[in-house]
């Protein structure tokens, strides 16, 4: 991971316009906001690399992440762009931002808890403790399925204004 | 950071996810439940992506998958076991699952290919996702034994169906420093519990020394497989470098 300490004027320059690419599936929120964004480097004059980790292994969006990438910086005058994926360390639900929190409860979807450091996989799935609903606020909320649209997300119910939604689930 | 990168490995376990993710996706269409349409696709989703990162350290991942025959295949003989009922898919579910789930997380944290190397950072992303597949797997286990009669008997059917396709998961892969033994005794106290909490019964038979159980990691395979390979490589095979 490249700290925004060792880059140069240019490549935090870079890094801002990639990290501002909307996410595809999840438009409200940018790339940076998600967290998924792992460094830019300058290799050369006209010549960058992207740094990219999938929220999922299998998460089909980061090709779309990686060609509006490409896209941005091109059309600020990079000829040469490549975006590598990178799998360690892993994304974390815990990468999101606090704005991208914010933003994704506006936006109907109930964001992921905080896990802390626990988040190995070695413990038992975190699904008991109370998700508020974005629609309402109430946290009488009830699971329908562990897998909802896409991956990283359940599909929960609140039982106090009736209405389906959309939770983030923890990784 | 070393990178090497243990093929013989990728290849096994990365034909694992492959041939799983085929057969849960052939459940799209015909599952019980919506949520569990979505829930099976999302699984074979994740597990596609892990078969993609795995074997393109071996090579090409379209030549891999579709145009090798049934023999270059090194994919236990369990995750290529047909759907049969929904329970049948729950029991390949859990067995597979806890297993994958234990294995990643041994190397995540001791490392197949070094620190640093792809099949440790795949395992330490992967191992999470998992997680969240094993626990789907128990809760219908559990809702499964412990529901109607009718349910308990046929999840019951199921667990003894698989269970000797269980003990080949625990044979040594070339390239991967595991405890395989412990990681045996792991498994079997894992999968003993939620099956004792489902008020199943732990199968007693064989695991090993079956008929035909235990020969996939060296290429031999069940009967169904090849059929399902032929579906799986069929589209690909009849019109080679097609693109939409």
């Amino acid at each position: 991971m490249t700290g925004t300490a060792d880059m140069t004027v240019l490549e935090e320059e870079l890094s801002r316009l990639a990290g501002s690419v909307p996410d595809p599936e999840l438009p409200v929120l940018t790339l940076e906001e998600l967290g998924v964004l792992r460094g830019v480097r300058v290799l050369a004059p006209g010549r960058v690399t992207v740094e990219l980790t999938p929220t999922y292994t299998g998460c089909p969006a980061v090709e779309a992440m990686s060609s509006d990438i490409e896209r941005v910086l091109r059309d600020h005058g990079v000829a040469d762009v490549s975006v590598v994926t990178v799998l360690s360390p892993a994304w974390s639900t815990d990468d999101i931002s606090a704005e991208g929190r914010r933003k994704l409860a506006e936006f109907g979807i109930a964001p992921p808890r905080h896990q802390g450091t626990s988040a190995t996989g070695s413990g038992p799935v975190p699904v008991t403790l109370a998700i508020r609903c974005p629609h309402c606020g109430s946290t009488e909320t009830e699971l329908l399925s562990r897998f909802s649209s896409t991956a990283c997300k359940a599909l929960r119910r609140c039982t106090a204004c009736r209405e389906p939604f959309d939770h983030f689930k923890e990784l | 950071m070393t990178a090497t990168v243990p093929t013989a490995a990728a290849l096994a376990l990365g034909d694992d996810a492959l041939v799983l993710s085929h057969r849960l996706g052939e459940w799209a269409g015909h599952a019980p439940v919506l949520e569990e349409e979505v829930a099976l696709a999302n699984i074979a989703l994740d597990l596609l992506g892990q078969a993609r990162v795995l074997l393109s350290l071996v090579g090409d991942e379209d030549e891999l998958a579709y145009l090798r025959e049934e023999r270059a295949f090194r994919n236990v003989q369990l995750v290529e076991q047909p759907n049969g009922d929904f329970a049948h898919t729950i029991a390949r579910q859990l067995y597979f699952s806890t297993y994958q789930r234990l294995l990643y997380g041994r190397l995540a944290a001791a490392g197949g290919d070094g620190e640093g190397g792809t099949l440790t950072g795949l395992a330490g992303k992967a191992v999470k996702e998992v997680a969240y597949h094993q626990d789907h797997a128990e809760q219908w286990t559990l809702r499964l034994g412990d529901g109607t009669a009718e349910s308990h008997e046929r999840m019951s059917r199921a667990c003894t169906a698989l269970w000797r396709f269980t003990g080949e998961l625990f044979q040594p892969v070339e390239g991967l420093d595991v405890d395989w033994r412990e990681l045996e005794s792991d498994w079997l106290a894992s999968v003993s519990a939620v099956l004792e909490r489902a008020t199943l019964t732990v199968p007693d038979g064989p695991r090993t020394g079956a008929w035909s159980a235990g020969a996939g990691r060296q290429g031999l395979h069940t009967e169904s497989f090849g059929r399902m390979l032929a579906e799986m490589q069929h589209l690909h095979r009849s019109h080679p470098g097609a693109s939409w």
